[in-house]
């Protein structure tokens, strides 16, 4: 679906994007993850047609990105929402839908489908300038989705909306996507990745520092750590404690070897086991020991 | 070209539907118009009768002031004894009191005007004039003039006419000046209304951030020129709009504004103030005619062109500048006054060449795109070479897509480009990177 082939955009001496390459799939839900600075929105600009790479290609379906064949297959999201303040609502997503390639009879048509799926119709009318922070979001994921796209990007989606509405439009994410859209997600909340992609880019300082899928990524990143409940009190075994509370054990094993022995003694000694669980490392643990350098562990 | 065509759809009514255009619009002609009834109104009533009593103290005028307009009436009469000026004015219901004292050795003395509230200038200096002429004409006669020689004298007057010397027509440079005047400065006002109009607009969608949806969906240049094309129509719009707007008036109010203005210009009160629309009657005809043998079908036509000509070109500049600009509109400011300049130094120019249309600095001024639509409009009921208005024209076209060519391309830096304060070597960098 999308192809980007190590690409590399600088701004004077600064290097915004340093040969990144990645793909994504059709009906993917793809997380760009990467601090504030990272260059997480030079390459959607990119992505979008906006800016051209210097080096490195961009293929969208195999062919080279060309922003008036294009465009209107790439539904784009920025993180710093923009409308118009003194349109209508309707008119503004119709002409936002028109300047996609759709005609006066389908953007309206579409607006009205997207306008009362997500319950907006009684604001149709009013201007841009009178919606909550929450409202205009909600707008303006219409306009990015009303054309169709096989390609959407957002950036930050979920900013500024309340849980109720920020479940709306992650199910209609969802939907998108089973129905063929790739998507890339763009954020720093670690909790919405896990929750929504399968596949992942963390950048940072315009380099990728890790791409693939989720669960691949959490197993290479584990430290061999399993939180373990018990009855009564550990007897030995203070080697492998990382932490403790109470009958509540953080532990480490070098080698399956010295799990197993653990966990025999336990029986052994009719000590009951009332949970035993490998802990695996979430998304934002790895994000900040790759940017940082420093592992928090925590359970 | 059909999303410019979507664009330049947006820009236009969401400004012509806006309540501030339609107020503008329409309020405009209307104080205009109302202004020129008021003109009319204050005209017809200052020719309200007067009547002046003449207290001749002096006898030497015996009896010979007499008005030549019917605004003003003489008659002589004398006070009763002890009687005030109040009364003697209330006695004959007369307004205006014209003491004449003795004169002093034969020669004249001051006279004196009573009236309540004072007289106006005009008054004044209608009855100034008529005792001047009496008492010089005397002083003529006395000095061996007879009556008949003066007539002469006063009759002998020689008309000044000018001519082209191509086509033999007659021109008149008054006329010339007013045209060229009129024109440039309309020009002018509509490039620097409607091209900050653009750089508001720029600067607005980047604010907004609305530019970087736009441009994920159509390439910057077409958002520019849809912008700047859609202004420039709202601008035709309203010219157009007043222009009917002011010829509907007119046609509605005529009977009371033409009666008013013709008698105006019939009553000699006014004719005698300004001396270039008198002394024969055809002279009013002769100026209208003078203005209808303008080529008014080149003037209008060459309107069009510059006004088109120039509003693009300034407006890319504007939009150029609009694009650089963060949220602070001192910064607009500071950016926009090198454009401003050039607009300025071609209203300068044109002043200039009013006095001498044909001079170095005129020609120049109207041959280089950035003062050219307002210059060559004043230049040309003074019948341009053609060679020169045909240069100026091409210098225009390409002044401007030169000019579209080198906005567009710091447009599309600078209307992505956040946060920091413009100067003038990012716009240079803005030009170089794209």
């Amino acid at each position: 679906m999308l192809q980007i082939k190590n690409v590399y955009k600088s701004y004077g001496s600064h290097v915004a994007v340093h040969d990144i390459s990645f793909q994504i799939k059709a009906g993917e839900i793809f997380g760009l993850l990467g601090p504030n600075g990272a260059g997480k929105s030079s390459l959607l600009r990119m992505i979008t047609g906006i800016t051209h790479p210097d080096r490195g290609e961009i293929l969208f379906n195999q062919e080279y990105f060309d922003l008036l064949k294009h465009s209107a297959y790439i539904g784009y999201m920025p993180e710093e929402r923009g409308l118009y303040k003194k349109m209508k609502v309707r008119d503004q997503a119709i002409y936002l839908a028109q300047l996609k390639g759709l005609s006066m009879l389908e953007a309206r048509n579409a607006i009205q489908f997207w306008f009362e799926k997500l319950d907006m119709m009684t604001w149709a009318n009013k201007k841009v300038e009178d919606l909550s922070k929450g409202m205009s979001q909600k707008l303006q994921f219409v306009t990015t989705v009303a054309h169709n796209p096989k390609l959407l990007i957002l950036d930050e989606p979920f900013s500024g909306l309340d849980p109720v509405n920020s479940e709306v439009i992650k199910q209609e994410i969802f939907n998108l996507a089973s129905n063929g859209t790739s998507i890339i997600f763009s954020t720093h909340r670690m909790e919405q990745v896990e929750e929504i992609c399968n596949e992942i880019a963390l950048i940072n300082k315009g380099k990728m520092i890790l791409n693939g899928n989720v669960q691949d990524i959490k197993q290479n990143f584990k430290q061999n750590l399993f939180s373990l409940k018990l009855e009564n009190a550990l007897q030995g075994f203070e080697a492998n404690i990382r932490s403790q509370d109470a009958k509540h054990y953080i532990l480490q094993f070098e080698t399956v070897q010295q799990e197993k022995e653990l966990l025999d003694a336990c029986l052994k000694q009719h000590n009951r086991i009332l949970e035993y669980r490998e802990i695996l490392p979430s998304l934002h643990e790895i994000f900040i020991r790759e940017i940082e350098g420093n592992a928090i562990t925590q359970f | 070209m059909n999303k410019t065509w979507t664009i330049i759809k947006r820009e236009y009514t969401s400004r012509v539907f806006k309540k501030s255009f339609i107020i503008t619009t329409l309020v405009i002609p209307i104080i205009i118009f109302a202004f020129t009834i008021l003109m009319g109104y204050i005209a017809s009533r200052s020719k309200e009768n007067q009547t002046i009593i003449v207290d001749d103290n002096s006898n030497y005028f015996h009896h010979q002031i007499e008005s030549k307009s019917k605004s003003y009436k003489f008659i002589y009469s004398k006070p009763h004894a002890n009687e005030s000026n109040q009364d003697f004015l209330k006695r004959l219901d007369a307004d205006i009191l014209m003491r004449i004292f003795p004169f002093k050795n034969g020669k004249a003395d001051s006279v004196h005007l009573f009236k309540e509230g004072g007289i106006s200038a005009l008054a004044n200096e209608y009855i100034e004039e008529q005792l001047n002429d009496l008492y010089q004409q005397e002083q003529m006669n006395a000095a061996g003039l007879s009556n008949t020689t003066l007539d002469s004298i006063y009759d002998a007057s020689i008309n000044v006419r000018s001519f082209d010397l191509e086509n033999n027509q007659e021109t008149s440079s008054e006329i010339a000046m007013m045209i060229g005047y009129v024109m440039g400065v309309l020009i002018y006002i509509i490039i620097l209304i409607y091209g900050t109009g653009v750089m508001r607009g720029v600067m607005e969608e980047k604010t907004n951030r609305i530019a970087e949806v736009i441009v994920s969906s159509v390439k910057p240049f077409q958002l520019m020129i849809g912008k700047i094309i859609g202004i420039g129509l709202v601008g035709l719009t309203q010219l157009g709009l007043w222009f009917v707007i002011m010829f509907v008036l007119q046609m509605i109010a005529l009977p009371f504004l033409g009666a008013a203005s013709i008698s105006t210009l019939q009553d000699p009160n006014v004719t005698a103030m300004s001396n270039s629309l008198t002394q024969d009657g055809g002279k009013i005809s002769h100026f209208l005619s003078l203005l209808a043998s303008q080529n008014w079908f080149l003037i209008i036509g060459m309107f069009i062109f510059y006004f088109l000509g120039g509003y693009f070109l300034y407006a890319s500049m504007f939009a150029a500048v609009g694009s650089l600009v963060n949220e602070d509109p001192q910064e607009a400011q500071q950016l926009s006054f090198p454009i401003t300049m050039p607009i300025i130094l071609a209203f300068v120019i044109m002043s200039s060449s009013m006095q001498n249309p044909h001079s170095g600095i005129s020609v120049f001024g109207s041959l280089f795109p950035l003062t050219s639509p307002i210059v060559m409009m004043s230049r040309l009921p003074y019948q341009v070479p053609t060679w020169q208005l045909i240069l100026s024209m091409a210098l225009l076209v390409i002044g401007f897509l030169a000019m579209a060519w080198l906005s567009g391309k710091i447009y599309r830096t600078g209307i992505l480009m956040y946060g920091k304060k413009p100067n003038w070597k990012d716009l240079i960098k803005a030009m170089r990177q794209s």
